[in-house]
């Protein structure tokens, strides 16, 4: 075992609610929208300090965020906390029309996304929402890697004055942000330096992308690990520094490989500075029934797949 | 593209005409928001000839609802459209850009000179109102179904701060088909927004036939009572019976207007024809039209 997968792991939405809470204290502009969610969005303390700022539309998703895009207007910052399928699936248009093209301040916060709802299937695994989200102009996409990126996500998205959509983890991880690493569009974060592969990974990935660098490290192989925090807008500065400075780019997402962070960094690498990439997430399939963690390993999103896209793109290009 | 600039004078005599409507006396303002309409209803018809393309029928439908709201009843100063504590008002229908723009320009919002280039390239006047280029317009519509859940964060909004200004949203009967109405309706009566007030342009047809024999709206009223709402129910172009359902709630509920309307109003030839959902007008048409709204 490395000494990371020896370290605490935090369910992020813990991180979130304080946030929002320490913010809303701050700023009385703040306020949370949810669709029945109190519970799941971990916003019972919010209730509780600020009822008058909890916004309950129930199981309503359009009335959602439509609601929020007309508290924009009247002059709120809403938090719109809604599990992250229903949110981007359901509402889609309003997230379009009425948020990133009205340029209302609303900061949508999918939870629970990628397969954190696990042994509950498809309809409740949010895959394709960065796909979605990333095809809307006008939408800052943010996914933070740990509580730390979360807490910077809560206040840079509040401090923004643009339309965002933050997708904060449920599956527990660990701490992954060194103390002096920036946030702000356009900037990775550079978690360790290496000169053969790089390897580009966001949220539940990015501590396995460690690890698989920790076990290429003891074959010789230096890894590259960046975290993308803002997938949009992407920092092609550090992609295309990858691209030229190592023999090829590994992406991991814990999400459909149509439209996601492996099609950004792909579309970038392509059209600048073409070099071999592999694309870690789920294929273009349903998931079949099982945890997160099994699921997680099921398509090789785990260290050993890490390692091995690494090791076959260094074997075949 | 920045925000279109306010016309001055324009906005001026907006004043002075709105002051009129609002303290002149029923003859008065009946007069002064049926010669408004005419001219609205005549910059549609030059809008929609020259642009080759619009939705005719239902401007013509929605337009004394238009004049009426900003002429009698909205608290909106058109040379400070972001004024914090302005009513909003919220076009659902946002193919009937046109008699929206058009009111807009009458109010001095922005110069009518621009109205000739609705929807030619690169116009802030799009097929379908964007409010980061026209000034008068709170959240972009186009799309059907939106304008109600976004009128609704409007006066969460203002209830949340104890605020008195109220939103006006305008929606087409058609588009209650879709379910994000009905979401959005059950929310404002559960959170007790007696400062909305949604207007329903109810000319019975819709892009295709008759809204009775696509997907059946009535029973109308019972709906929206069974739902929460205060009903009101008026005939959509008798600009004082409007001024009158506008007003507050009464009940504490939020209010439904149901404005019985006819598609095409104003011009002979197109009153209650489903062909004029978006038909574009020959000139000899459009001769005809002017002739008719001239009277």
């Amino acid at each position: 075992m490395t000494v990371l997968e020896q370290q605490a792991t935090f369910d992020c939405r813990q991180a979130f609610a304080e946030e929002l809470s320490a913010l809303a204290r701050q700023d009385e502009r703040i306020v949370a929208i949810c669709n029945d969610s109190v519970g799941s969005s971990n916003l019972v303390g919010f209730r509780e300090e600020f009822p008058d700022r909890l916004i309950n539309v129930g199981i309503a998703e359009q009335e959602l965020v439509g609601l929020a895009a007309g508290l924009a207007n009247a002059g709120k910052i809403p938090f719109v906390c809604a599990a992250a399928p229903f949110l981007t699936g359901r509402a889609l248009e309003q997230i379009k029309a009425d948020v990133a093209y009205s340029e209302a301040h609303v900061v949508l916060c999918g939870q629970s996304p990628g397969m954190a709802y696990g042994e509950l299937g498809p309809t409740h695994h949010s895959i394709e929402d960065l796909s979605w989200v990333r095809a809307v102009a006008n939408l800052d996409v943010i996914v933070p890697a740990d509580p730390v990126q979360t807490r910077l996500a809560v206040r840079w998205a509040a401090a923004s004055s643009r339309p965002s959509y933050l997708r904060i983890p449920r599956f527990k991880v660990p701490a992954v942000t060194p103390a002096d690493a920036p946030f702000e569009p356009r900037r990775a974060v550079l978690l360790r330096d290496g000169d053969d592969v790089t390897v580009i990974a966001i949220g539940s990935l990015t501590s396995r992308a460690l690890q698989a660098a920790d076990r290429l490290s003891e074959e010789g192989v230096s890894v590259r690990v960046l975290n993308m925090p803002f997938i949009e807008p992407l920092d092609l500065d550090s992609v295309l520094a990858a691209a030229r400075e190592t023999r090829g780019i590994v992406t991991a997402e814990e999400a459909t490989i149509s439209g996601g962070l492996g099609a950004a960094v792909a579309a970038a690498v392509v059209t600048n500075h073409p070099a071999p990439m592999r694309i870690l997430g789920v294929p273009r399939v349903f998931a079949p029934t099982g945890d997160t963690a099994f699921l997680l390993d099921h398509f090789g999103l785990s260290a050993d797949g890490i390692a091995e896209a690494v090791r076959s793109l260094l074997s075949h290009g | 593209m920045t925000l279109l600039p306010a016309a001055p004078r324009p906005a001026r005599e907006y004043r002075q005409v709105a002051e009129r409507v609002r303290t002149g006396g029923d003859q008065t303002a009946a007069a002064e928001l049926n010669r408004i309409s005419t001219e609205v209803r005549r910059s549609i018809i030059t809008m929609i000839e020259r642009a080759k393309l619009g939705h005719i029928g239902g401007d013509l439908s929605v337009t004394d609802i238009l004049v009426t709201c900003f002429y009698a009843v909205l608290s909106v100063d058109p040379e400070q459209p972001d004024w914090e504590r302005r009513d909003r008002f919220v076009l659902s229908k946002g193919h009937c850009a046109a008699a929206l723009y058009s009111t807009l320009a009458h109010c001095g919002f922005f110069d009518t000179g621009e109205l000739a280039t609705f929807m030619a390239p690169l116009s802030a006047l799009n097929g379908h109102p964007n409010k980061v280029k026209v000034p008068g317009v709170e959240t972009n519509t186009g799309a059907l179904g939106h304008g109600l859940p976004v009128a609704t964060g409007c006066a969460v909004g203002a209830k949340l701060d104890g605020a008195s200004w109220r939103t006006v949203v305008v929606m087409g009967d058609g588009e209650l088909q879709e379910g994000s109405n009905w979401e959005a309706a059950m929310a404002a009566s559960h959170q007790g927004l007696s400062n909305l007030t949604a207007v329903i342009d109810r000319n019975r047809l819709q892009q295709g036939a008759r809204t009775e024999d696509t997907n059946r709206l009535e029973p109308l009223a019972e709906r929206w009572h069974s739902f929460g709402w205060e009903v009101r129910e008026v005939d959509g172009h008798d600009h004082l019976a409007l001024r009158a359902a506008l007003r507050g709630s009464d009940t504490g509920k939020p209010v439904v207007v149901i404005a019985n309307t006819i598609k095409g109003k104003g011009v002979s030839f197109m009153e209650d024809r489903v062909e004029w959902h978006h038909k574009v007008p020959t000139s000899e048409q459009v001769e005809a039209a002017l002739a008719e709204l001239a009277r």
